[in-house]
């Protein structure tokens, strides 16, 4: 892998790209408190300081080399009524899906709705 | 069509079981993800914004119907129903999950295709006249050329590292609808004026991306029997020299550049010079067997104009708009080559879905000797189509709504998939392309306009050809927006031309007025049939620049 990138301005979330599927993935908190990844970036924890955003950091080194994702990295967000959005529209495409095509993404629920049942 | 010798299948079937071997690999952590990507990117499997990419070759732009059908049927299976036609004449799939991989790269194997070479610093799908073999302009039909340059650089063992991807295309016409100038290699077949022989007008150099150039002519007539020690020739010189130290001047145009065409020239003809040319060229034999393979097929004996044509076109003045539109002559009297626009006004131009391909795959069967092509204009093309099919063909078309008469014209768009999909991209260009649809849908208005090439790339790797549009369009990121900045005087052709930037960037919804105010100019300046190309190489830049800068003052 190569360097850690440099940290953004927090508060951030951390996302990437499973390794199997390509989705679009968050890293999460579970009930219990561990960290998980999840397809709904309305779930995606956020990191408001130092601390929490080193976690992330490590969950996504930790969790690439256990070739659980790929292109794992922190963006910063802001908060907004439906969760943390992306304060780059680059990384707004990647909560959302192509903005052509409403039917397909999470803007779609894809993978998102089976999660919620599971 | 070429068909694979077991050879060709063994070898397909073998990089199959490796990357298959390689994927259980990777999850099982022998692999990293370091080791792991050049050998997906080697199969053409790219990661991007939301899932993985898979990128089919499609050699020369060649398809049969079993092929689209296949390719309709892994759309369906492992995607979303739908795949994408680009600017390489290739086809890619959006959605693919890296563990269905394996699985498509054999269902592509059933039908002689894969994805071998569709990345990397290799030399990539070799491009070809989408009328090869049917255009009228034609010399010689320069898929068996194609095809040779296909065997001969698939894993050659001395050009699978170059400095950067290289690409070749072909053409046997007079006029260049494969864009040679914009490759790094660009071969014309013509013939010489003395002796009459078929030869290869070479040009090397030419590329698009953050350095625009047009190809430069290396050798004005090169015999066809020394094709492949003169491609030897220009790898090896451009092997040894291209930069490596830094990606954005590793290509051959940036070596011809540096060092001057004539040296350059004079370095590859030292070095065809040096190599034993019969140990290198291809074996004449091998030459003729590939050659059978593109034998026309046998066409009926019609007359030059279909009465039944005639009589259809004259009381339906839709389909007869469309038949001029998208059809242009053939070789054979009483055909056709049709050209099916994957540009309905507000789709992704480009994309098809699998039940789009199998109507397609269906039609081809039917009324096109079971063959079909793929554009670098991102459209479709039905080669062999007698003039007496073409109204079934087009009733059949409109019900799955690719009926469209737009083929050339302003509304034709070409786009990469910018920022809807792309890791590399810096905006979107999938919308920019439908407001500008949008805005000029009214099929009166795009006849009033005429032949207008609009090209649009999300960032400067220029997928979306946009140097070389008549109006080129490039989506960047300024300030924390998309901003578009507009090109104007850029030509695909053999007058290729790199366009010129007309003025400041512009925010998403003020390109379609800009692209209007740009259209109006030539509207009221134009000479007769004087087309849009034509109006702004007489007129300039001047008109253009100051009807751009009133939008531009205007939003600023």
């Amino acid at each position: 892998m190569a360097a850690a990138p440099k940290r953004p301005p927090l508060p951030a979330i951390l996302l990437a790209n499973d390794l199997l599927d390509g989705d679009v993935v968050f890293a999460s908190v579970t009930a219990a408190g561990a960290l998980a990844w999840t397809r709904d970036p309305t779930l995606a924890l956020l990191a408001a300081d130092d601390a929490a955003a080193a976690r992330l950091e490590a969950y996504a080194v930790s969790e690439f080399a256990a070739q659980h994702v790929v292109d794992a990295y922190l963006v910063d967000v802001s908060i907004e009524a439906g969760g943390p959005v992306p304060r780059h529209y680059r990384e707004r495409m990647k909560t959302l899906g192509p903005s052509n095509r409403p039917d397909l993404g999470k803007q779609a629920g894809d993978g998102i709705a089976a999660e919620r049942r599971a | 069509m070429y068909r694979y010798d077991e050879f060709d299948a063994r070898f397909v079937r073998e990089r199959v079981a490796q990357f298959r071997d390689q994927v259980g690999r990777r999850l099982n952590g022998s692999l990293t993800e370091d080791e792991f990507k050049p050998l997906r990117l080697k199969n053409g499997v790219y990661l991007q914004l939301h899932a993985y990419m898979l990128r089919i070759a499609v050699p020369y732009g060649t398809l049969s119907s079993r092929q689209l059908r296949q390719l309709a049927l892994i759309g369906e299976r492992y995607d979303r129903g739908y795949g994408h036609f680009t600017t390489r004449q290739n086809l890619q799939f959006n959605w693919p999950k890296l563990r269905d991989i394996p699985e498509i790269l054999d269902l592509l194997a059933d039908v002689e295709m894969h994805c071998i070479q569709t990345s990397g610093n290799c030399i990539r799908n070799v491009t070809a006249d989408h009328f090869a073999g049917v255009a009228q302009d034609e010399i010689e039909d320069p898929r068996p050329t194609a095809e040779l340059i296909r065997q001969w650089s698939s894993l050659h063992p001395e050009f699978s590292y170059l400095p950067r991807k290289f690409k070749i295309a072909v053409t046997g016409a007079e006029h260049d609808r494969a864009v040679i100038k914009a490759h790094d290699i660009g071969l014309r077949l013509r013939r010489h004026p003395d002796t009459n022989a078929v030869s290869y007008e070479v040009s090397v150099g030419g590329g698009l991306g953050r350095t625009p150039m047009i190809g430069k002519v290396v050798r004005d007539y090169l015999p066809k029997a020394d094709l492949l020690a003169y491609l030897e020739a220009i790898m090896r010189v451009y092997n040894l020299e291209g930069r490596r130290d830094n990606k954005y001047k590793a290509r051959v145009k940036i070596l011809v550049h540096e060092i001057g065409v004539e040296e350059f020239t004079r370095r590859v003809e030292e070095e065809f010079a040096r190599l034993d040319g019969p140990s290198v060229n291809a074996d004449p034999a091998e030459v003729a067997r590939i050659a059978t393979y593109f034998t026309p097929p046998t066409y009926e004996v019609l007359p030059a104009v279909s009465r039944v044509l005639e009589a259809t076109k004259a009381t339906n003045p839709t389909f007869a708009r469309w038949v001029e539109v998208n059809t242009v002559p053939h070789k054979a009297p009483g055909y056709a080559a049709l050209t099916i626009s994957l540009k309905p006004i507000g789709q992704a131009p480009g994309d098809a879905t699998s039940e789009q391909m199998r109507l397609v795959a269906d039609l081809a069967e039917q009324y096109s000797h079971d063959e079909l092509r793929v554009t670098h204009a991102q459209n479709l093309v039905l080669p062999h189509v007698r003039q007496r099919d073409l109204f079934a063909i087009w009733q059949k078309l409109g019900e799955a709504g690719l009926a469209s008469a737009n083929v050339g014209m302003i509304t034709d768009i070409i786009s990469c998939p910018g920022l809807d999909y792309c890791a590399l991209a810096t905006a979107r260009s999938i919308p920019i392309a439908q407001a500008i649809q949008h805005r000029f849908a009214d099929a009166e208005r795009q006849r009033e306009i005429g032949e207008l090439n609009i090209k649009i790339s999300g960032c400067i790797n220029a997928c979306g050809h946009h140097h070389v549009g008549h109006i080129g369009i490039l989506g960047l990121e300024k300030r924390g927006i998309e901003s578009y900045q507009i090109t104007l005087g850029g030509d695909a052709t053999e007058n290729a031309a790199i366009g010129e930037i007309l003025g400041p960037g512009l925010a998403a919804e003020d390109v379609p007025d800009a692209i209007e105010r740009i259209v109006n100019v030539y509207v009221e300046a134009r000479q007769g049939n004087e087309s849009f190309i034509d109006a702004v190489r007489r007129l300039g830049l001047g008109p253009f620049k100051a009807a751009f800068q009133e939008v531009a003052h205007a939003v600023a």
